[in-house]
């Protein structure tokens, strides 16, 4: 999977599950302010994420760490590279 | 101590048709039927019912997303019927959200698609980490007033009285006491479901559901009729605004009726089957309160959901009460028995009826069981004024209500 296709894949399941307009999955807009997202929302946001790319990260500190989509795309991008090289090992 | 009078200025509703009073008494009146045969239902062991009356697809994204997420069907459905009450109510949003408007909605239960979704996942994966973080909020018993009550804003009190099939008529009754007494001025109430095949079979294992008309579904149910064979579950919202009578009258609000009489009355004797004496004293209760005689109601909107026992008892009660003197139907033929939602939606129709001077049959009443006779019928769309109505509706637990309504 590129780059690209994983990007596609967090910004249209986002698109889908909370409703937003596709023409605001900008790299640099701010899951809170500028999408309106909340607490609850970011519980679901991982429970969408962990099915599309079979990936955990109910658990991992770095989710809280995320402020804007292109933070989003970042985390998964380095999990699913890390998966990668796990499964090489 | 003297009440308070209280008046109905909105009235909204979700019905197995679709969304919109207009739509449910259009439909009314052109005596259709919602059965359907649900397809999921016609393989699963040992359910011999198949056909439920459900809602069609109805656009809910007028509903804010962050309001949407916490609701299962039944809560968008009273949310709908309530917005739709708050426009023909002519009510200002300073009006819904001051501290002196309260809502009382009820349901059956939560949603059941909901707890069945999650003990599924428990029981497929073991794990509750791909629960989502809104399940709760669709599964708890007040899912449905509290979620209309967060969408519309509202800040007085909430009460959710869950009393089963009697529970839309119980809501509006104590909502009409909230304001008769004083603590509010404005109520919206009524009662919401979404159908499950839990309800279905909960009858079915009874020997209460209908099952002999599988293959032509439009013919079941047959409330008063001879070949009637149980209940058809449905699905829908019915909300009023109720309003105290001086309130409504400041604001020059278009009065539809006026609630005059409630009572509910329990009968312990036993939780499945209903009781005629405690439905005799309960429709009596209501038209003491009303200060009517049996003489004054001009139409009686039966709960009748086409149960062998229970329409028997219903039609006893009635004749005991008013011999053949009140016409009487039941909508449950047209729109199958929409349980916590019933009391209300068909209160609505009531108030429909005493706007456009008709009177709703009953649908597939071809035949009246000789058990149930003595009463007088209404058998085809009549044109006649009616000025009180008097509505049941009787449940399972021994909860028994009526309401009576008279137009200004």
């Amino acid at each position: 999977m590129t780059e690209a296709e994983v990007i596609k894949i967090i910004n249209d399941s986002m698109v889908e599950e909370f409703e937003l307009d596709p023409e605001a999955m900008v790299p640099e807009a701010q899951l809170v302010n500028d999408l309106e997202m909340d607490s609850l929302d970011f519980v679901d946001l991982v429970i969408v994420l962990q099915n599309a790319f079979d990936v955990k990260l109910r658990d991992d500190p770095n989710v809280r760490e995320i402020r804007t989509l292109g933070d989003l795309h970042t985390l998964i991008l380095n999990k699913k590279k890390q998966l990668e090289a796990e499964e090489l090992k | 101590m003297s009440r308070r009078r209280v008046v109905i200025t909105g009235i909204g509703a979700v019905s197995p048709f679709g969304a919109g009073v207009e739509c449910l008494w259009e439909h009314l009146v052109a005596g259709d039927s919602a059965v359907r045969v649900i397809p999921k239902m016609t393989h699963l062991g040992g359910l011999r019912s198949s056909v439920a009356a459900t809602v069609p697809d109805i656009d809910v994204s007028i509903i804010p997303r962050k309001k949407r997420r916490f609701m299962s069907p039944m809560s968008m459905y009273s949310c709908l019927a309530a917005l739709e009450a708050i426009q023909m109510s002519d009510l200002s949003e300073g009006q819904v959200k001051d501290r002196m408007t309260g809502l009382c909605l009820a349901s059956t239960t939560g949603s059941s698609a909901e707890s069945e979704a999650f003990f599924s996942e428990l029981n497929q994966t073991g794990s509750i980490e791909n629960v989502k973080s809104t399940m709760f909020f669709k599964t708890m018993n007040h899912s449905c007033a509290a979620n209309t009550a967060q969408a519309l804003g509202i800040r007085g009190r909430i009460v959710s009285p869950s009393a089963a099939c009697a529970s839309g008529t119980l809501a509006v009754g104590l909502a009409y006491e909230t304001i008769a007494a004083g603590h509010q001025d404005i109520m919206f109430c009524g009662g919401a479901d979404e159908h499950h095949i839990l309800a279905t079979a909960v009858f079915d294992i009874m020997h209460a559901a209908s099952c002999d008309f599988n293959s032509e579904p439009q013919q079941t149910p047959r409330p008063f009729d001879v070949h009637r064979d149980g209940v058809v579950c449905a699905e829908g919202a019915g909300v009023l605004i109720l309003e105290e009578w001086g309130h409504a009258k400041k604001r020059n609000a278009n009065i539809l009726a006026e609630v005059t009489g409630f009572a509910t009355l329990s009968s312990p004797e036993d939780l499945a089957n209903p009781d005629s004496q405690t439905m005799i004293e309960c429709m009596n209760g209501a038209m003491a309160q009303a200060g009517i005689s049996n003489a004054e109601v001009d139409y009686v909107n039966a709960h009748a959901t086409a149960t062998i026992q229970g329409d028997i008892a219903e039609a006893q009660a009635i004749r005991a009460v008013f011999g053949k003197q009140a016409p009487v139907s039941s909508l449950k033929g047209h729109i199958g028995h929409t349980m916590a939602a019933s009391g209300a939606l068909e209160l609505v129709a009531c108030i429909q009826m005493m706007h456009y001077d008709k009177l709703i049959p009953t649908r597939n009443l071809e035949t009246p069981d000789p058990e149930c006779d003595g009463i007088t019928f209404v058998r085809s769309v009549q044109e006649v004024p009616s000025r009180t109505v008097l509505k049941n509706s009787f449940a399972l637990g021994g909860i028994n209500s009526t309401i009576v309504i008279r137009r200004e």
